[in-house]
């Protein structure tokens, strides 16, 4: 597989496995043996699983679809840090020649009240849809598509939207802070739209709706440690916090 | 403002950024007035500032704001830490924090309650004599002798451990909660950002050092 070093690892993985959200879940050791260090993390548990199945035991559910670290889908929780220790990917961008032979491995979901466990690894997400329906949309004109050039943006204001718009809602955020708060996630997606003009007609109900949402979904509150940013795959800066912040006060005493 | 503001998680923060800048202020002031020991002229100097800080009515009610301040940002802290163990009621097998923050910025209610502990001590030491049970007499210039008090205090040992203890909390809770203050308000800016972080170290290095060195350099003899 690949052009690696062709070093193979043999692993040992404490997995959690939970039957539904309702049930008790718990921890799950496995041995794997001749993992390659080409493989990605995914990979990994994609040949664990195969070897679930050939024994007819059932296959550990885990969320992911792209495998290329934009859909935002994988969300594991590994050795005591969202998508593992490498900085600014995700789990499946995550490879095996990040680990070394021998290592024992702790995987778990995401853990926050807002986001319930469905099966195994794979938790609801639906808190940040509804976060984003509650106000992270803009009013466009019916139509005809106007020239995209009629309206003029400041370059550093696309670089600072199109920066924020790069989260992928993966929530990661969430599973690294300490108190489970959603304020990067918030922050980037209002930020978005309110650094651009088109932005501009719910701006403030926006910041509203969306805060009320997050609180209302259970997420603790911001103490600033940075954890999140440290542990975005995306890079998201807390400069969108403190601009959420802004733009909170702002529209609340205004 | 709306009520719903105050109510909300980031409303909530914001009351914890403002206590806590209003109680960064009182510190400078607290730190101003004990640095006039360092004169070394037997009190005479702190005690012309401590008697003015103690019969100025403007002082007095400042004082009342203190403590409503102080109050305010205790019960916040625990009604935010309350609402944040509810954000997680499963927590992980392992947790690499030091690995994304510091421990000081993720453990701002131990030091926070250290400080509290402290305060309770320090207030008995020195408030509660100055306010209520009396101060032991006059200085040579009549005033009331609060400097006595300090005297016979840091000659105990165990005291001058705990309120160096305490101070070395105090950098700790201030390394991250002065630069946080300003993060919650919303104050963010490409240019002055890292100007405020500085100087928030600065600051946090520098109060609670000044603040150390009252007590051990009256136990050591140095201030008389």
């Amino acid at each position: 597989m690949g052009s690696g070093n062709g070093e193979l690892l043999n692993l040992t993985l404490k997995v959690w496995r939970q039957k539904n959200s309702k049930a008790k879940g718990s921890f799950e050791t496995h041995q794997l043996k001749g993992i390659s260090t080409d493989m990605s993390f995914l990979e990994m548990f994609d040949v664990l699983n195969e070897k679930l199945i050939s024994e007819n035991k059932e296959a550990i559910a885990f969320d992911h679809d792209c495998r290329e670290g934009i859909c935002g889908m994988c969300s594991m929780y590994i050795n005591g840090r969202p998508h593992g220790p490498k900085h600014a990917v995700t789990t499946c961008q995550l490879h095996m020649r990040s680990f070394k032979n021998g290592d024992t491995i702790i995987v778990e979901p995401w853990r926050s009240i807002a986001f319930p466990v469905i099966k195994d690894l794979a938790v609801d997400r639906g808190a940040f849809d509804r976060i984003i329906a509650s106000g992270g949309y803009v009013s466009v004109n019916t139509g005809n598509a106007q020239d995209a050039n009629n309206i003029l943006i400041p370059k550093t204001a696309a670089d600072e939207s199109f920066s924020a718009a790069a989260c992928i809602a993966c929530g990661a955020c969430v599973a690294a802070c300490k108190n489970g708060s959603a304020m990067l996630f918030v922050s980037a997606k209002v930020s978005q739209l309110a650094l651009l003009p088109q932005g501009q007609v719910e701006r403030k109900e926006r910041v509203l709706k969306m805060v009320q949402q997050m609180d209302e979904e259970g997420f603790g509150n911001c103490t600033n440690t940075g954890a999140c940013e440290a542990e975005c795959p995306k890079e998201i800066s807390l400069e969108n916090i403190a601009r959420l912040n802004r733009e909170m006060i702002g529209a609340s005493l205004t | 403002m709306s009520q719903g503001f105050l109510k909300s998680s980031i409303g909530k923060k914001t009351v914890m950024a403002l206590t806590g800048i209003f109680l960064i202020s009182f510190l400078v002031v607290h730190c101003f007035i004990n640095s006039l020991i360092f004169f070394n002229d037997g009190g005479l100097t702190f005690n012309t500032g401590a008697n003015f800080m103690a019969h100025n009515w403007l002082i007095r009610a400042g004082e009342l704001v203190l403590f409503a301040g102080l109050i305010l940002h205790i019960i916040q802290a625990l009604i935010l830490t309350i609402e944040n163990r509810k954000a997680r009621p499963i927590g992980y097998e392992m947790v690499n924090g030091n690995a994304n923050s510091s421990w000081y910025s993720r453990s701002m209610g131990l030091l926070g309650t250290l400080l509290l502990i402290f305060l309770i001590i320090h207030l008995t030491h020195f408030w509660v004599k100055s306010r209520f049970t009396g101060l032991p007499g006059e200085d040579a210039n009549g005033h009331e002798n609060l400097y006595a008090v300090m005297q016979t205090t840091f000659t105990m040992l165990w005291v001058v451990v705990v309120y160096t203890l305490a101070m070395v909390s105090l950098a700790y809770h201030l390394l991250h909660g002065f630069q946080s203050a300003f993060q919650t308000l919303g104050l963010n800016h490409k240019k002055y950002t890292p100007l405020i972080k500085n100087i928030g170290v600065a600051f946090s290095i520098i109060i609670p050092f000044i603040f150390a060195l009252m007590p051990i350099l009256m136990y050591a003899g140095v201030i008389k």
